[in-house]
């Protein structure tokens, strides 16, 4: 087993080699001079060319790299134009708001998303599977940034029963039970289409596994419906779902983007699209890598989770 | 007249497996046929029996050009089977053809029967549409079945006529020499013998040369002229067939025989 | 995937001309998917009139008018916060939503399923190359690609289509390139290479036309994704540009009026949401009528017992001296809509203790759908118990309460299947799985199971069974396997043993090793053994009394010996006549010639 993570972890060391290219790559064949989009009004031609030499811009391309992947891998990601601070502090300062939403928001999507597909699968054109099925379809047919403001007008307008945004409560707040209570809403929102995505696959899981011969012999054994659908089915089923789950991590991440500029959650998503519309360039990168590897890094979890459930993978 | 055999094998392997990972280690690898040494005689039925994991569908598909041979030499027709291949998939489908185990498989779903029959005798034989249609008609009445079967699709047919449909299609391609692959075991029993003997008559009849694969005895010892009997890779025995029956030599070719379930009537 | 073994066209043959379902009728058959697809016309055809339909321009501001109610007079819908017409900008911002949604669904469709198909098609080292090309776009969470694409590129319409489209090429490639491999292995690829067809022919004329419906289900599940994304996109003002508007930038602008005008963000989301839940029930359907699993509704869950609904009176046990009576059993299928497909046509039959009886037929006959019934294992829906009686002894199985059922499975009647691969649980190990059938029948401590469950392999002379027992099906030969089988039928000491095929996928010398345990210890405990298989070689091995299916009827019955000797139903010589017997050589063939040709004679006359 520890040979097998060891190799797991092995072979990640090219994805992220390649993520960290097509990351540098993406940003830099930006169309248009940085330099002239730093500088705006400023921009003659001696600060251009002295931003480009302070940047290594008029260097070749291979050389940029190598000096950008060098300094990242000594945690150097550059300095942040806009905010004027290192973009590693900004990153990880945000990075861990964001892991907070974003954590509780698939804990919460696995959970429900896999009750309601077994429930489903188990009550199969019964009412509670028609009712999952038709909330599981407009789940995920919603957009989640409107989903967030319905909620907002409904809990935070209407009602005031919950904050509308931050992460915390501008006077007095920011112990645990605060940040839980500013967390409600979005991680609600969040959660929504993952769990709809995995209630939709478990609950064919289970279908697809209570079909197969084995159940039949579960069955032939004198097993109770109960084990041979908790025990039998559930296990079998459960293998395919956890790579969805891996899946799911990253469709919750990208959607922390919406749902922390609706929430003004002060993740890693919201500020990436304001660096986008400032076009700090530097900041974008950092925070797609982070975010990138440690998508990587969670998929390697649920590879090594799966194989633990499943001993045909093992051997 | 001293002509070349059908087929010539001589010291073919084969091995699955085996290359170098990434990280160094070698994979498992399988040594699928060690040394096999064969002919078939033209006009004959030889049957290649053995149990699963014996390589007799690797000698099949190696002996057709789907699998490439690991080492050894391949003679088809007189010809080295490395030009053969060489020379293109055609001359390869002309000089030899094959049936697969699985008739409803090798038939691709969304065609048509008259499609799939038409491609050997557009591609390999270079018919206009007026000599296939000639050709397309008297396959059917070959292998016994309606012409309107042309316009089938292939999970409309039972699994009889299915494989009688994949006869048909080795007969298009005019090769004389048919590589059988276990062509009766997904078969029920008396659509199996019924296609057994349309075999033996399009045998007769065409002069072809069948190298027949098969698990069953029973159906080995009715059809074939010669046996040889596969194990992990090897030939074991190579006889008569009578002789062969009679008086088994190998002990693994005792053991089959033994294992046959029989019907002992009275 | 291609596996269109629907069973009512396969009994057809290629005598009358098969009924085909289109895909269209199967869609329409689904009342939401024919819901979606109206709903989709409709809209569709409101986006198209947008330039014909008496709205008002929807660029025209006027200050005068900002932020009306919906419902007001000359903007039913309201207007936003220039006091532009809701409804007009609704109509025309739809057009531009959905047009770029569907432009990105086909850029990414047909590159993403080229670089799948050639993928998958080539293998080795292209399809290696490609899909690590591919595994890196994976590697970054969904929108985050898009994203980055966007800051290249600088916000915009165009751009934020292109963003969507790449990061959806990996859906289509992966989801292209599997079906394409599994394939590109199968049996009639390899049959028109050998046909004279090149590679590029093959992929196109063989390969595609059965990987078009993978295509088009891809297509119209990730539409609507991507209608939602260019909406994200656009609302996070990375996409669309003023002036121009679709409905996500709508509902950005409209964010900022939220709490004084919460109708300007919240009409762009409903149009949204309509569209895409129409989309979704269309592409459900789509999927449910191009996937032929689903068509032939083998998806429906199964329920613990056959479903049981006899019409008539229950019959008598006509021997209840006998082990297991089956008495005019009536099983079969539904097929919908009250059609009802027989597989087993009133069947009696009677198992006494210590006895073996065979019960042989060819596919189809109904024999493994008796066997099955015994216990009520006839997976159900579709299967259905329509009439007769099975008695255990005196108590009759089909009129006992459900737990009663259950309890009965495994401890009097248990059960050995065909292909032991399959029916093994793939995740545990053999060893729980033998405990596990003690453990349902008798109440014992955890190193009590464990020590019965490695005497029961013991049993089965499986070598080394304390190891053995942790080990995985997968890791053990087939006839290691099917010894595990037997193994967890003899936990309970049953009665009757009922053995479906068990030794069909075996090889013949491991089938004798199997015969002989099974023979062995059906003597030993004085079991009832029925046996079911096809072959009469295996029955006259093993069998006692055989009796003889045909199109779900038994056609005859009797000892073993004298049934092969003499038969005397006519079905039941012919079957008989058509077996090659080792030594009898090349007399085979003419005799069976000889029999079709009297057969065709009968025919005639």
């Amino acid at each position: 087993m520890t040979a097998y993570i060891a190799k797991r972890l092995l072979a990640m060391v090219p994805v992220l080699f390649g993520l960290s290219i097509i990351v540098f790559l993406v940003m830099a064949l930006i169309p248009g001079d940085t330099a002239t989009a730093i500088l705006g009004a400023y921009a003659t031609p001696e600060n251009v060319a002295r931003i480009n030499r302070d940047l290594g811009l008029d260097k070749p391309l291979v050389q940029q790299y190598l000096i950008w992947i060098g300094n990242v891998l000594q945690g150097d990601f550059g300095r942040s134009v806009t905010l004027n601070r290192p973009v590693l502090a900004e990153v990880t300062d945000r990075f861990g708001a964001t892991l907070i939403l974003a954590g509780t928001a698939l804990v919460l999507a696995s959970l429900i998303g896999l009750l309601a597909g077994i429930v489903s699968a188990v009550r199969q054109f019964g009412w509670a599977d028609r009712i999952i099925t038709f909330i599981v379809l407009a789940g995920i047919s919603m957009p989640s940034f409107w989903l967030g403001l319905l909620l907002i007008l409904l809990f935070a307008v209407e009602w005031r029963l919950l904050p509308a945004s931050g992460m915390t409560a501008v006077y007095g707040g920011g112990g645990p039970a605060d940040v839980a209570r500013h967390l409600i809403l979005p991680a609600a929102t969040l959660s929504m289409v993952a769990a709809g995505v995995i209630a939709r696959l478990s609950r064919s899981a289970m279908l697809e596994v209570l079909r197969q011969d084995f159940i039949r012999t579960a069955r032939a054994k004198g097993l109770s419906e109960r084990r041979v659908i908790y025990g039998h089915a559930l296990r079998a089923a459960i293998v395919s779902v956890i790579p969805v789950i891996g899946i799911q991590a990253g469709f919750v991440l990208g959607g922390a983007v919406y749902i922390e500029t609706v929430f003004q959650w002060p993740g890693i998503g919201a500020m990436m699209v304001k660096a986008i519309s400032t076009r700090d360039i530097l900041l974008v990168q950092g925070g797609v890598l982070v975010v990138a590897a440690s998508y990587v890094l969670f998929n390697l979890v649920a590879d090594v989770v799966q194989t633990l459930l499943d001993p045909r993978i093992r051997t | 007249m001293s002509q070349d055999p059908a087929i010539r094998i001589r010291d073919l392997t084969k091995t699955f497996g085996g290359e170098r990972r990434l990280f160094g280690r070698r994979s498992h690898a399988v040594e699928a046929l060690r040394a096999v040494s064969l002919d078939l005689r033209r006009g004959e039925t030889l049957a290649v029996v053995g149990e699963s994991g014996s390589g007799k569908s690797t000698l099949a598909r190696i002996l057709v050009g789907l699998e490439t041979p690991g080492g050894g030499a391949v003679e088809i027709a007189g010809e080295d089977a490395a030009r053969l291949r060489r020379k293109g998939p055609r001359a390869f489908g002309k000089t030899v053809q094959y049936v697969f185990q699985d008739p409803v498989a090798s038939l691709n779903p969304r065609k048509t029967i008259g499609e799939i029959l038409s491609a050997p005798l557009r591609l390999l034989c270079g018919y206009d549409r007026a000599r296939r249609e000639t050709r397309l008609r008297e396959l059917m009445q070959a292998v016994d079945m309606p012409e309107a079967t042309l316009s089938r699709y292939p999970h409309e047919l039972s699994g009889g006529q299915a494989q009688r449909m994949a006869i048909a299609r080795a007969l298009a391609a005019e090769a004389d020499i048919l590589v059988l692959d276990e062509p009766v075991s997904a078969l029920d029993v008396s659509v199996q013998a019924q296609v057994l003997l349309l075999l033996q008559r399009l045998k007769r009849e065409l002069n072809l040369s069948y190298l027949f694969i098969s698990h069953d005895l029973a159906v080995v010892e009715a059809i074939a002229d010669r046996v040889a009997v596969m194990h992990f890779g090897e030939v074991v025995e190579l006889e008569e067939t009578r002789t062969l029956f009679a008086t088994p030599v190998h002990p693994y070719t005792e053991g089959l025989l033994a294992s046959a379930p029989r019907l002992k009537r009275a | 995937m291609s596996e269109i073994a629907s069973s009512s066209s396969a009994a057809g043959g290629g005598a009358r001309p098969p009924r085909r379902l289109s895909a269209f009728a199967l869609l329409m058959n689904s009342r939401l998917a024919a819901a979606g697809l109206i709903l989709l016309v409709l809209l569709c055809l409101l986006m198209l009139a947008a330039p014909i339909l008496p709205l008002p321009d929807p660029d025209a501001t006027a200050p005068a008018d900002r932020l009306l109610r919906p419902l007001s007079e000359g903007h039913l819908l309201g207007t936003d916060q220039l006091g532009r017409d809701l409804l007009s900008r609704l109509v025309w911002g739809a057009r531009v939503s959905v047009a770029v949604g569907l432009a990105a669904t086909l850029v990414a469709a047909v590159i993403g399923s080229a670089i799948g198909l050639v993928s998958g098609y080539a293998g080795g080292r292209a399809d290696n190359l490609m899909m690590r090309g591919i595994d890196m776009l994976m590697a970054f969470p969904y929108i985050l690609l898009a994203l980055a694409i966007v800051a290249a590129l600088g916000p915009g319409l165009m751009n934020a289509l292109y963003a969507i489209a790449i990061v959806n090429i990996p859906f289509f490639a992966r989801n292209v390139r599997g079906v394409t491999l599994a394939l590109a292995h199968r049996e009639f690829v390899d049959a028109a290479r050998l046909s004279g067809k090149g590679h590029v022919s093959i992929l196109l004329s063989e390969v595609l036309p059965n990987v078009a419906p993978v295509i088009v289900i891809t297509m119209s599940t990730t539409a609507g994704w991507m209608i939602l994304e260019t909406a994200g996109l656009s609302f996070l003002g990375l996409g669309a540009q003023p002036p121009q508007a679709d409905l996500g930038s709508m509902l950005g602008e409209g964010r900022a009026q939220l709490f004084t005008a919460p109708h300007v963000a919240i009409v762009p989301g409903v149009m949204i949401f309509v569209i895409v839940i129409s989309l979704n029930l269309l592409g459900d359907g789509l999927r449910d009528a191009l996937d032929p699993r689903l068509r032939s509704g083998a998806l429906s869950r199964p329920g613990p017992v056959t479903a049981i609904a006899r019409q008539g009176p229950v019959p008598e046990n006509s021997q209840p001296e006998a082990a297991l009576s089956v008495e005019r059993l009536e099983t079969g299928f539904s097929a919908g809509a009250g059609r009802y497909q027989p597989a087993v046509r009133g069947v009696s039959l009677h198992l006494h203790a210590g006895e073996c009886l065979g019960l042989i037929g060819e596919s189809g006959s109904g024999k493994s759908v008796t066997a099955l019934s015994v216990m009520g294992l006839v997976a159900s829906p579709p299967g259905l118990i329509r009439g007769g009686a099975i008695y255990l002894g005196r108590r009759e199985v089909l009129s006992m309460p459900q737990t009663q059922l259950i309890a009965c499975r495994g401890a009097r009647v248990a059960y050995i299947f065909q292909d032991p691969l399959t029916t093994l649980h793939p995740t545990y190990t053999i060893g729980r799985q033998v405990m596990e059938a003690v453990a349902a029948h008798q109440p014992l401590g955890r190193q009590e199971l464990k020590a019965r469950a490695i005497a029961l392999l013991r049993q089965v002379k499986i070598p080394d069974a304390e190891r053995r027992a942790e080990h995985y099906p997968h890791q053990l030969s087939g006839g290691q396997r099917q010894r595990v089988g037997i193994a967890m039928a003899l936990a309970n000491d049953p009665d009757i043993m009922i053995a479906d095929e068990p030794t069909t996928a075996l090889d013949v010398t491991v089938q004798a090793e199997i015969l002989n345990l099974l023979r062995q210890l059906q003597k030993e405990r004085q079991m009832a053994l029925l046996f079911i298989t096809h072959d009469f070689g295996v029955v006259a091995d093993i069998c006692d009394r055989v009796a003889v299916m045909k199109d779900g009827e038994i056609v005859e019955t009797g000892r073993t010996r004298e049934l092969l000797a003499r038969p005397r139903h006519p079905y039941t010589r012919r079957l008989i006549a058509c077996v090659p017997e080792i030594g009898e050589g090349e007399n085979f063939l003419p005799r069976v010639a000889r029999l079709m040709a009297r057969e065709a004679r009968e025919i005639s006359a």
